[in-house]
Formats: C-alpha cells, sequence, structure tokens
C-alpha cells in the first residue's frame, strides 16, 4: 500500500455494528470479520476519496502516535482485506 | 454445560421447488411442497428474529429462491432487520427486471451456481436443457448491475475436469470467489454415490488445481474449497461445530441445526410458527443434542481434535454407520475408515451407474426429459 493509493470498500462489503455482540464487524460476502477499535478506526476513514497516505496522517494526529508505526499496521491490515478482495485499490 | 454462542449464519430454504434436478442436491428425498411453505409474513419476522438473536448473514436458498413470488419483498425485509443478504440461485427464473427490483431491495451479493462449464455437462447435471444458456444470461445481467459475485461449482467424477474452465469463467464473469465444493454425500447424493464418486486420483488433481490456482490469483479470486472427504483422512469440521455458528429453517418453518439433521431420526425440530426462535436455538432439543462435546463416544472423547473437527458430520455418521454420535468415519481413527475408503474407490469404478434426479415422488426419479 503505497501513500498515493486510494483504498475502497467495494459493493457487498460494509461496515455494520453488531448489536447483539456489541462489536464493529466488517460485513462481505458470505464472511463476517470481527474488528478490534484499531481496525474499526481505519476502515472509518476509508471513503472512496482520501488517499492511504492521508488516512494515515488523520490517524497519527488523531490518536497522537508516530504515523510510520500507523501506516505500517494499516497497510499489513488493508493488505490482508485486500488479498480477501475485501478492500479495492484505485491509484 | 458448553457455553452457547449466538448464531452468525443463517440458511433460509425459502422453498424446495426448482427447475433444475441435480443429483446431488442437498435436499431432503422428501421434498416439502408448495402448500406447506411459509408465507411472506412469517418469513418477515423470522429475519427479523434472527438479527435480534445475531444473525449477520442470511443466505436465502432452496430449491431455487427466485421460486418464490414475494423474493423482492423478502430481500427487502432481510435488509430492514439489518442482515446481510445473500441470494443462491441457479440463475433460472431471474429476469433482468427482477434482479434490478432485487438490486433496488438491497440484496448485498449473488451466489451463483455452475452444474458444468459447457451446455452439455450442465444441462444433463441439472436436468434441464436450455438452462445453460439462461444461467449464463443472468450472469451477464448480474455482472451489468454489478453485484458483487461468488460462483459456486458442485464438482464430482463426471465434471472434475471442467475445474480449469470454470475457475476460467469466474474470472470472466468478474466473479470476487469462487465455491469449489467437492459433492457432499447427503440428500439426494447419496442416492448418486456410485454415479458421482471421484476416484482418489480426480480428488488429488482437483486439490492440486486448487493450491495452484490460490497462488496464481491471490488478491483476484478468493478461492474456497471442500474436498472429496470420503477420500481425506481428517473429517471436516461440520457447521464450524453443531449449533455453534449456524442454523437452517426449511421451507415449512422447521428449524435445523444442518440442512440434512433431518436424517437422524431421534431428534425433534422445533417449528418458527411455535416457538421463538431465540428460543429454539439456545433450548431446543436438536441443537443441545451435539453441542459441544458431551455426547462424544470414544476414540472423540480422548482425541486431540476434538474441539477442531468436533468429530466431523453427525448426518454422515447417521447416513453410514447409523449412529449419529459414531466418528465421522472419514476419520482415520474411526474403526470404520478402512471400509469407507474401499466403499468410495468401489464407487468411482462403476462407470455405467446412472444419475437419480431428484424430484417430487410423482415425478419419475431416473432420467427426466425437460
Amino acid at each position: 500500500m503505497r501513500a498515493g493509493d486510494i483504498p475502497v470498500l467495494p459493493r457487498g462489503v460494509r461496515l455494520h455494528y453488531d448489536r447483539v455482540r456489541e462489536a464493529w464487524v466488517l460485513l462481505a460476502p458470505e464472511r463476517a470479520v470481527t474488528l478490534d477499535a484499531i481496525g474499526h478506526a481505519i476502515l472509518s476513514e476509508v471513503d472512496g476519496q482520501r488517499s492511504f497516505g492521508e488516512i494515515t496522517k488523520m490517524l497519527a494526529d488523531k490518536y497522537d502516535a508516530p504515523s510510520e508505526q500507523i501506516a505500517k499496521d494499516s497497510a499489513g491490515f488493508l493488505a490482508a482485506l485486500r488479498d480477501r478482495r475485501f478492500l479495492d485499490v484505485a491509484r | 454445560m458448553t457455553k452457547v454462542n449466538p448464531p452468525i449464519a443463517m440458511l433460509a430454504e425459502l422453498t424446495h421447488r426448482c427447475p433444475l434436478s441435480c443429483p446431488y442436491c442437498s435436499n431432503p428425498l422428501e421434498l416439502a411442497r408448495q402448500e406447506t411453505e411459509i408465507d411472506t409474513a412469517t418469513w418477515c419476522d423470522v429475519f427479523r428474529q434472527a438479527a435480534d438473536l445475531g444473525v449477520l448473514q442470511l443466505h436465502l436458498s432452496g430449491g431455487e429462491p427466485a421460486s418464490r413470488r414475494d423474493l423482492v419483498p423478502l430481500v427487502e425485509a432481510a435488509r430492514d432487520a439489518g442482515l446481510y443478504t445473500n441470494l443462491i440461485t441457479s440463475g433460472i427464473g431471474l429476469t433482468e427486471k427482477r434482479l434490478h427490483a432485487l438490486d433496488e431491495a438491497g440484496l448485498d451479493h449473488v451466489q451463483l451456481s455452475l452444474q458444468g462449464t459447457d451446455p452439455a455437462m450442465a444441462d444433463e447435471i441439472g436436468g434441464y436443457r436450455g438452462g445453460f444458456a439462461r444461467k449464463m444470461q443472468a450472469a451477464q445481467w448480474i455482472g451489468e448491475i454489478g453485484f458483487p459475485l461468488t460462483l459456486n461449482v458442485v464438482l464430482h467424477r463426471r465434471n472434475l475436469h471442467q475445474l480449469p474452465r470454470a475457475i476460467e469463467m469466474a474470472q470472466e464473469m468478474g466473479a470476487r470467489r469462487i465455491e469449489i465444493a467437492t459433492v457432499q454425500f447427503h440428500g439426494w447424493a447419496i442416492e448418486n454415490r456410485a454415479a458421482l464418486m471421484p476416484t482418489k486420483e480426480q480428488a488429488r488433481e482437483a486439490s492440486r488445481l486448487v493450491v495452484e490456482a490460490r497462488a496464481r490469483l491471490k488478491g483476484e479470486l478468493v478461492i474456497d474449497y471442500v474436498p472429496a472427504d470420503y477420500h481425506e483422512d481428517l473429517p471436516k469440521r461440520c457447521m464450524g461445530g453443531w449449533g455453534s455458528s449456524g442454523l437452517n429453517i426449511t421451507p415449512d418453518g422447521r428449524v435445523l441445526p444442518c440442512h440434512a439433521a433431518e436424517t437422524i431420526p431421534h431428534l425433534t425440530f422445533d417449528r418458527v410458527t411455535e416457538r421463538p426462535l431465540s428460543e429454539i436455538w439456545y433450548e431446543g432439543s436438536a441443537f443441545n443434542a451435539y453441542r459441544g462435546t458431551d455426547w462424544m463416544q470414544e476414540p472423540c472423547r480422548s482425541c486431540d481434535r476434538r474441539e477442531i473437527d468436533f468429530g466431523g458430520c453427525r448426518c454422515q455418521a447417521m447416513a453410514l454407520l447409523g449412529d449419529p454420535a459414531a466418528t465421522d468415519p472419514v476419520c482415520v481413527k474411526s474403526p470404520h475408515h478402512g471400509v469407507l475408503q474401499e466403499s468410495a474407490n468401489s464407487f468411482a469404478a462403476q462407470d455405467d451407474a446412472p444419475l437419480v434426479y431428484r424430484g417430487f415422488p410423482e415425478t419419475p426419479s431416473k432420467a427426466r426429459t425437460s
């Protein structure tokens, strides 16, 4: 995932608040992925407009954390979603 | 006492009616007739109860769910309830207009079944002439609308050589996923073990092709694979464990822990019209019958894999050994494992075995014309 990449949730993949288990999940074709607070924070910023670089900077500011660390963690998380076709990337 | 978590997925068999008559259909041998099907309002209520119970994924299946005239309002109700709504279809019965209506109703995802990669194979297996052409037309509309698509192919001795082409077709259709399932012997498939059992070599070849395709298509096409379990040494983790994550509603409203559970004669099943879904899930006798590990006998009881595969498939233990609490004979630790593998090889050698098509009692069960 490069700074200029624009991550986007494709049709059929959406965030959903699971009121029974009181947790955020990512719903995708025939899958439900439970999100931790970090996963949810990252995906909440994915809007198909902002680049990966902009998203990580925003999260770094918001959580007062080093942006390299945020970028590294988010890239791994998003790459795993991408391998499962839960995330697309526009360049 | 086993801790019971809420279910994640519900399979709603809206109807057993279907234009196809696939010889491996997972529906029971005794199909539910249209007049016994629960109505729209009952299904809508079940969807709301399911969402309240914790179900996230709803699979609308059948039979052919498009045979239900109220499919569009049912999808609407499912989405209103907050469920991720998946339509499992042969594509037959879906017009372009109807697909647009399903799109507007909020359908999340389509899973399209593939009986073969050409008309000759697909129409023979589906028992429906012209079915392949209609399916391909539906696939085109699905792609044009932009529904996320999974292609689902059932492999067996007659069509296993078509696997590479099936994977190509999934890519051509723009599918994100393909489910490659070697036929599992439940429902009508039990009647067709001689006609459909893959050879051990075929089963190996399928596994090899899947490994190769997964590496080649990483990030493009996700491949879910169910191997030919009669040729395996470890049983499948059936339903993720009985009563642990999924439930199944029959067309007439009975609630099952899995679609084949009715083959276990001592179980009784609650109906959605008679008892709240939540009570059925947590307290129903059928759901508690094989939950967790307390019901196990040896060699499962002391096995270190008992919470990995939960002893395999209860319905398979029933079908093959007459004891639903026995170790699934697919397991190498089962005293019946050797006999099962020999029987698999012997079924696979019966080259001329005819297909027995599924059907309602009054339709001839042998090769029908349509």
